[in-house]
């Protein structure tokens, strides 16, 4: 049967690899965007703006550093700001990595294959942009060590008792492990790179960073255990990093944080942003660079399920946070939902809920998730909307909790959206960066799908 | 296609892995011997004074007491740096004209206080007070080390806050009878551990508190 007639009878997408596509034609599509093939005009033009957002960021933290934390928004109460709520909507955009490489590969998803690296690089430059708000906001960055348990002179420990601690572990384990995970599946591709490379320095270059791979049998088997064992230690942590984030709020005991549908609720909007920012950045990319046969409309059409599944996750947890606060009968609680409804930053909770819930209702109908224009833009408002909630949930929390004495507004500075932009600019320049050094694709899943491919185990 | 590497590679490889981990296990050696070397601490490095005072001489050879010169040790905060006038109580008199005394009688003579060299200097957001510590039955020797065999002045100890809780956390190992305090030669007896703890009740040491931030960072 052919993929055509298989689609038309299972009523969506199936095809993971190019009729075409053989393991020769596989390796130069994807090596040759690295090795040698002229970039396109909208790489430089793209990278040129993503820089200007990176020296915005430099200014800003170098301002900063200067000034100090007073040329944010912050005041008391809300003295966590924009610095808390980008940090956690970057770490929570970093989710889908992990979950695409690790979690899929344990369930044996095929679909994972061509997407991967892509997701995975993503989820370490977004981890990269989320470390620096809390060590940014710290008021002494030149300090932030002591976070760390160290033979220090002060014969102090960490105060083990607090969330804040808990994040240093947490992102820190997430990035190590997230890393390790993206390197060693780079491996076999820098030794094809290595082996593809006309110019010595590169071979130079790709043959250190492929330590030494032959492509043996032996080889392979260990990898392949590596790889799983490795797989198997980042799958945790798909649901352990966002977990500890979100106690950084639920152990404190102000309205709108102390709940324990925190942690899994942390998780799911965690996966629906990151399968947002992968849809936002790939839609474009497979376009630019002509890579429809490897990441198919089956591919995107799985990620937009996914992102729609872990919306309406994300929608239970809206409801039953306003369940809970009329159900506890605690009045403080009912003042914080009815605050969000009705007070003065209602028109930010709202703009989140048509966001993140009356927007992506499109995505039932199939022809919105073919319609990759439209899904582009759906992800950009989720993205969106995502940043909106965690604003919903430090700063209209903080701003009225329980004495009306210590109520206070809150607005970012211009500092706090150069901080926010040039954030954005690291990301999107790194992603360049990466699209052009490194193979955006994993040129030896791809070989194995074609492979089964032809052995018809696909 | 030629070998992009020689044979050598392999062993360059496998040695890279092992010197890695020894470059981090040295940094981080290198980390801590550098913040507790006296380098850092400048504990047992004798400073340069205008006048190189001897404490061994003062204490040890003449007798006097610590407190004939550091006057506020029992009732205040500083102990106090003697003015000029108290080395001139004894100066006047004898080597009146010794060259190296001559920045002494410069002193007195155009009214303009000694510049020494500080040796003992905690932060300024530290709170410290001489006089609780001495009321209490903490020995000067105890921070300041064996003072009288200093020719010339040096750091006893780190003045790290890790080094003020070792004391702040387990007090009865340090503190000693009243009338011990000024004795530079004082050690722990062996029986410390006992007469420690008899002395904690007897001076009132409420060792619960002593440990609060805001003990030392008010």
């Amino acid at each position: 049967m052919n993929e055509s007639a298989k689609e038309a009878q299972l009523g969506y997408p199936t095809q993971l690899i190019g009729e075409r596509d053989s393991y020769e034609s596989a390796t130069r599509q994807i090596g040759s965007i690295v090795l040698d093939q002229k970039q396109p005009r909208s790489w430089l033009i793209g990278f040129t703006i993503a820089f200007i957002g990176v020296m915005l960021l430099m200014v800003a933290i170098s301002y900063l550093f200067f000034k100090g934390v007073g040329i944010w928004g912050i005041n008391i109460p809300i003295a966590w700001g924009f610095a808390i709520v980008n940090f956690v909507w970057w770490i929570g955009i970093g989710h889908a990595g992990t979950l695409i490489s690790a979690f899929l590969l344990l369930m044996h998803q095929k679909w994972r294959n061509s997407i991967n690296r892509f997701a995975e690089a993503m989820t370490i430059f977004a981890v990269a942009c989320a470390g620096l708000f809390p060590l940014l906001h710290l008021g002494r960055p030149w300090v932030f060590y002591w976070l760390l348990p160290y033979p220090d002179t002060m014969g102090l420990w960490p105060q083990f008792r607090s969330p804040l601690v808990w994040d240093v572990f947490a992102v820190s384990t997430y990035f190590t492990v997230s890393l390790i995970f993206w390197y060693a599946g780079l491996i076999p591709d820098f030794a094809t790179l290595r082996d593809r490379a006309e110019k010595r320095w590169k071979q130079i270059v790709f043959g250190v960073l492929s330590l030494g791979w032959r492509g043996s049998a032996r080889h392979w088997a260990r990898y392949e255990s590596a790889y799983v064992l490795l797989a198997g230690l980042a799958t945790p942590l798909v649901v352990s990093v966002h977990s500890v984030v979100s106690l950084d709020f639920s152990v404190g005991i102000v309205p709108g944080w102390h709940s324990t549908i925190f942690p899994p609720y942390f998780v799911a909007g965690a996966i629906y942003s990151g399968f947002a920012m992968v849809l936002t950045l790939m839609i474009p990319v497979r376009r630019i660079y002509h890579l429809e046969n490897m990441i198919t409309d089956r591919h995107i059409n799985n990620m937009a399920n996914v992102m729609f599944a872990t919306g309406w996750m994300v929608a239970y947890g809206y409801i039953m946070e306003a369940f809970m606060s009329w159900f506890s009968g605690n009045r403080y609680d009912a003042f914080m939902m009815s605050n969000r409804f009705a007070g003065p930053y209602a028109h930010t909770f709202w703009v989140l809920i048509l966001c993140n819930i009356l927007v992506p209702q499109a995505l039932w109908s199939r022809r919105v998730r073919d319609n990759h224009v439209v899904l582009w833009l759906i992800s950009i408002v989720i993205n969106i909307g995502m940043w909106l909630e965690r604003y919903v949930i430090v700063i209209v929390s903080l701003h009225r909790d329980f004495v009306p004495s210590a109520w206070s507004m809150y607005g970012g500075t211009k500092w706090d959206y150069a901080m926010l932009l040039g954030s954005m600019g690291l990301f999107v320049a790194l992603i360049y960066l990466f699209v052009r050094f490194l193979p955006m694709i994993s040129i030896a899943e791809v070989r194995t799908l074609i492979s089964e491919r032809e052995e018809g185990t696909l | 296609m030629p070998q992009i590497f020689s044979r050598r590679a392999n062993t360059i490889a496998r040695l890279s892995i092992i010197l890695i981990v020894l470059f981090f296990i040295a940094l981080g050696w290198l980390g801590y011997a550098g913040f507790w070397s006296s380098y850092t601490t400048m504990v047992n490095v004798p400073l340069t004074q205008p006048v190189p005072f001897s404490h061994k001489h003062h204490v040890t050879d003449d007798g006097i007491d610590c407190r004939y010169c550091h006057t506020g040790v029992e009732n205040a905060r500083f102990a106090g740096v003697p003015p000029t006038e108290t080395c001139m109580t004894c100066h006047s008199q004898i080597f009146r004209d010794a060259p190296m005394l001559e920045p002494v009688r410069a002193s007195l003579r155009e009214n303009v206080p000694i510049r020494w060299n500080r040796v003992n200097d905690l932060p300024d957001f530290v709170y410290f007070d001489h006089s609780i510590h001495v009321q209490k039955g903490i020995g000067c020797s105890t921070c300041h080390g064996p003072v009288d065999q200093m020719p010339l002045t040096w750091k006893g100890e780190s003045l790290y806050m890790k080094w003020c809780l070792d004391c702040h956390r387990a007090p009865q190992n340090f503190v000693r009878e009243n009338s011990d305090v000024f004795n530079m030669r004082w050690h722990a007896p062996s029986d410390q551990k006992v007469r420690g703890a008899q002395l904690l009740i007897a001076h009132h040491i409420e060792t619960e508190h002593l440990t609060d931030c805001s003990t030392c960072h008010r």
